[in-house]
């Protein structure tokens, strides 16, 4: 470690990217916090708020919704990951490429934008039901109330399970698993006392982040009229009585709660996974071959999984290109009118989504690659308290981050611009900025670690300055991980909405994922909506191909550079 | 460090090219408007191109919160216009001082529609088109599930459609309110709450927003909505099998069009109103997303399939009692959902093993079955409150008050009041329920 005594610069950059933090994370969340405990009538400190909050039904009803939702994604996806990862990881059977896939296709579409599409398929009288009503005499209420959000939210998240439990898979010893069956365990027994203890950790950590994602998730019950839940109640309290009712307030307190108590759950368990990794001999369980008939259960499944994965992807381009889909099957006829009313109308809101992703995605790195110099290369005192901080972030539920914002900011006037900054379109930004900083910091401090020290130090021992150094070595050798950081963070940040909706004052400063909301409120048809939707999915998708090629790049470059330091060793 | 040039390059390159518009320009309109996409866009674009030099910048917010904005930004005022559809929100901005008065130019339109002035008969704002509410429904859903096309509010309440009707709360929907509002002006207090509270039985959902009806109907989620008038006349021009219409409890209400009082651009925003009144202004209403009544007669010549309001082919029975509804506007809001929307399911329960016991009644007739099911509906259509309570200022306070500043202290709280109208209705539900069942009984 390099000492950084007697350079203020460090320490400027460190009070700076602190004093943002606090402005726009801990303040606002506290401000939240401190309204939820006062009186409404007469300002003093008080639980009555949250008295009223769990005497009222409603309430009651949204919290345990909120609950059963967010659990039964949670098993429903779990239902979907659990066959896939255990057949990827334990059988050859040629589907690996096309899994790995489906760990990918899923998240690149926003889950608001998807359920509009879930409903033509799979709603009462969508698609599938019209169908099974007319040769078999019955329907499945596949998308009534609450199971049209849990049907959405566990196709669309339910990956993390997926990434998660295959690495743990992957990284069970196998000499463990000769172990058991070498002292007479097999089938399930092998798979209750031995596989499924090892595998836990990741899936619990998998599951935890599903739960904080339904929990806070604002735009997909809204989309299907889903209200009596927590996130959409503190949205309609504050959008429709004020932002002087403490409701939303006490809503936002018990989302943190939950949000910070899941995203525990998730490190405590990773930390678990990594302990195990100790021991860690061969890699993964035994490999088998599957006999014809297996390899035809196994492709039976993954493609049935396959095609529920993609109906709303399948659904949003059939609604984008159809003409009139009433009570019907399949769409009337096709068209490209819609299209061309997106190309004709809609650009502005690409155009503010370009802008508004792109400088949060920006901000994001450049405050990321600080705090990750700040606590790996120097020794400023409380360095940690940036790091945590900056991840600390994503337990903050995007219409909490909003009302705060809305509180906070709503009677300060920005000079020049006079309008208040909580409806002048940057704090938009800065909203984004903060919900994609973990993304951006992880990615970062990734890359930060992989640079070697040695490197820096002959540099010094050069005679270069501390900032030279910084910005003629460390940078250009973190590029691959910070581009990665920045395209993880603009491909979410493109299509976020919960905090946006909260900010946007005039439509003029919209994001496509609010100017979608707004296309779906349309008595003459839904199709320019899902072709915007169509246009945010590909926007994203490209995002993601390109952080995931920056990615592989950089493990490229880092394999060959270790294969020349053994070369030269040698 | 290449790709990071680049990454900065692109970051400037974006900056440059989509820099926003920043703050109002000199020949900037602003209206704070309710309406949607569809029909501001419209006029955005028809008024800018008539207009070279001139951009129209539709802040767009629900009317409640459109009226809270101008109120707000009232000592700073930068809007020009104020364009809604709710008379009582003029009311309020008219009450308030914000309205500047205005002397149309434009001629040729008739002083009432139906029995309602078309303009503030003190000059602060004009009708431009007409609203009159009713229902839709989706001709293919009917024929698919062999439903009858209903014809009266009534019709809703019977149990053939059951499950298959949607509708939004007026608490999220303005137009939803005046439609609410109506029939209990029409058919009274008591009868007008037993009609939404039976047709609340029947329904299959409450939508988030007034769009959601018309969705709903469109894509065939359910078959019968109420709504608007023209989500059905722009559902069907848009070419959905869908058909709208008014029952005879119906009113024919103006959505207006009002300058604000201090408005920066007082002659653009002149030139906007006359631009709207216009004849070709008023043809614009016609495109097949919009579809809202015009107000010049001459206008419908064109459009045979609107019902010309001016030729008596909508028979409108209602007149619409701007300063009742007002008085109680919250009060109903709260009421509404209280007893329907969030009671959706035990409400759905009573009606439905209502409609369950009189099917079997009508097979086997039985006088005490038909006293325990009558009984049973008496208490689905109570009301906590009675209509002179409604228009209690006092009470009615309760729902309006806010705590503005720290130092203000409010006393009745919202929540109280609504958890006794909860008690109230849910036990008069389940009892409900429980009578219908104990009729069923009698008749197995």
């Amino acid at each position: 470690m390099v000492s950084v005594r007697g350079h203020y610069g460090a320490w400027a950059v460190a009070l700076a990217v602190l004093a943002f933090l606090l402005l726009f994370l801990v303040i606002p969340v506290a401000q939240v916090i401190y309204v939820a405990f006062q009186h409404p009538n007469t300002g003093a400190f008080t639980f009555v708020n949250f008295v009223d909050f769990f005497r009222n039904a409603l309430f009651r009803e949204s919290f345990f919704n909120s609950l059963y939702v967010a659990s039964m994604s949670v098993v429903v996806a779990t239902l979907f990951a659990v066959p896939l990862a255990y057949f990827t990881t334990r059988f050859d059977f040629g589907a690996a490429a096309l899994i790995q896939t489906l760990g990918v296709i899923p998240l690149i579409m926003p889950p608001f934008v998807g359920a509009v599409a879930m409903q033509m398929i799979f709603g009462a009288n969508g698609s599938i039901n019209l169908l099974l009503d007319e040769y078999f005499g019955f329907t499945i209420p596949f998308m009534e109330g609450l199971n049209g959000v849990i049907l959405v939210q566990s196709i669309h998240y339910f990956p993390f399970i997926l990434i998660n439990l295959a690495a743990s898979l992957q990284n069970i010893d196998r000499s463990m698993e000769e172990a058991a069956q070498n002292l007479g365990a097999h089938g399930f027994r092998l798979f209750r006392r031995i596989v499924f203890p090892l595998a836990m950790p990741g899936y619990a950590a998998g599951a935890a982040l599903v739960f904080l994602k339904v929990f806070d998730d604002l735009g997909t019950p809204l989309l299907l009229n889903v209200n009596n839940m927590l996130a959409p109640q503190a949205y309609l309290r504050i959008s429709s009585i004020g932002i002087n009712d403490p409701m939303g307030y006490v809503i936002s307190v018990i989302l943190v709660a939950f949000s910070l108590f899941a995203l525990w759950v998730s490190f405590f368990l990773t930390r678990g996974r990594d302990y195990a990794m100790v021991e860690k001999g061969g890699g993964g369980l035994g490999r088998r071959e599957l006999g014809p008939l297996g390899r035809l259960g196994a492709w039976l499944v993954v493609l049935l999984i396959l095609l529920i994965v993609l109906t709303p992807h399948i659904g949003l381009l059939l609604l984008s290109f159809g003409t009139i889909w009433s009570f019907s099957v399949l769409p009337d006829g096709y068209t490209l009118a819609h299209y061309e009313e997106v190309f004709s109308t809609a650009l502005p809101y690409v155009r503010n989504t370009v802008l508004y992703a792109g400088l949060a995605a920006l901000l994001d790195v450049v405050l990321a690659t600080a705090i990750a110099y700040i606590v790996w290369r120097t020794d400023v005192p409380g360095r940690r308290i940036l790091d945590y901080l900056g991840t600390a972030a994503v337990a903050i539920p995007g219409v909490v981050l909003g009302i705060g914002y809305l509180r906070v900011f709503h009677e300060l006037p920005v000079p020049f611009v006079g309008t208040p900054l909580a409806s002048w379109w940057v704090i938009i930004v800065v909203a984004l900025t903060v919900r994609r900083l973990p993304y951006a910091l992880r990615a970062c401090t990734a890359a930060l670690q992989q640079v070697s020290v040695s490197l820096e130090e002959a540099a010094f021992n050069l005679g270069a300055k501390r900032l030279r150094t910084v910005r003629r070595i460390v940078v250009p050798l973190m590029a691959g991980g910070i581009m990665a950081g920045f395209v993880t963070a603009f491909a979410t940040a493109a299509v976020e909405l919960s905090a946006t909706i909260m900010l946007v004052a005039r439509e003029s400063d919209a994001p496509v994922a609010y100017g979608i909301y707004v296309y779906m409120q349309t008595a003459a048809g839904r199709g320019p909506g899902a072709a915007l939707g169509v246009l945010a999915v590909v926007m994203v998708g490209v995002a993601t191909y390109l952080s995931h090629r920056f990615v592989e790049r950089g493990r490229r470059v880092e394999e060959a550079d270790r294969r020349l330091a053994v070369a030269q060793g040698a | 460090m290449v790709q990071l040039r680049r990454l900065a390059g692109t970051a400037t390159a974006v900056l440059l090219f989509a820099a926003p518009a920043m703050g109002a320009g000199e020949n900037q309109l602003v209206v704070v408007t309710s309406f949607p996409k569809d029909l501001t866009n419209v006029f955005k674009q028809a008024f800018e191109e008539r207009n070279p030099g001139v951009t129209v910048e539709m802040l767009k917010k629900k009317t409640t919160a459109g009226v809270k904005y101008i109120q707000e930004t009232a000592a700073n005022n930068t809007s020009d216009i104020f364009w809604a559809s709710a008379p009582d929100a003029f009311e309020v901005l008219k009450g308030d001082g914000l309205l500047a008065r205005y002397e149309v130019k434009a001629t040729g339109i008739p002083d009432k529609i139906g029995a309602f002035p078309l303009n503030d008969p003190e000059g602060y704002y004009k009708g431009f088109a007409a609203s009159g509410y009713g229902f839709m429904w989706n001709t293919r859903y009917l024929k698919a599930k062999k439903l009858p096309v209903p014809e009266e509010w009534e019709d809703l309440t019977k149990a053939v459609y059951f499950g298959h009707v949607g509708m939004s709360a007026p608490s999220r929907s303005g137009t939803t309110h005046l439609t609410v509002e109506t029939v209990l002006q029409g058919l009274g207090w008591e009868r007008g709450w037993a009609l939404w509270k039976r047709i609340g039985g029947n329904l299959k959902t409450v939508t988030e927003r007034s769009f959601g009806v018309p969705s709903g109907v469109n894509s065939g989620e359910f078959g019968i909505g109420v709504v608007i008038d023209f989500f059905g006349f722009s559902s069907k021009a848009s070419g959905y099998p869908v058909e709208f219409r008014y029952p005879s409890t119906t009113t024919l209400v103006p959505a207006n069009i009002a300058i604000i009082d201090n408005a920066p651009h007082p002659d653009l925003a002149a030139a906007f109103i006359e631009f709207v009144l216009s004849p070709e202004g008023q043809e614009l209403l016609l495109d097949p997303k919009i579809r809202r009544l015009p107000v010049r007669p001459e206008i419908y010549e064109r459009a045979p399939d609107l019902p010309n309001p001016f030729a008596g082919e909508i028979g409108a029975s209602v007149y619409f009692d701007v300063k009742k509804s007002k008085a109680r506007y919250n009060l109903v809001n709260s009421l509404f959902d209280v007893m329907i929307t969030y009671r959706l399911d035990d409400l759905r329960a009573a009606v439905g093993a209502l409609h369950e016991a009189e099917a079997a009644l009508a097979a086997n007739p039985n006088e005490e079955a038909a006293k325990l099911v009558a009984r049973g509906w008496e208490l689905v259509d109570a009301v906590p409150i009675d209509e002179a309570r409604s228009l209690d200022p006092e009470f009615a306070a309760i729902f309006t008050k806010k705590r503005r500043k720290a130092t203000d202290v409010v006393t009745g709280r919202q929540a109280e009041v609504e958890r006794e109208w909860d008690a109230f209705v849910q036990a008069n539900y389940a009892e409900a329920r429980r009578l219908a069942e104990q009729a069923l009984a009698l008749l197995r």
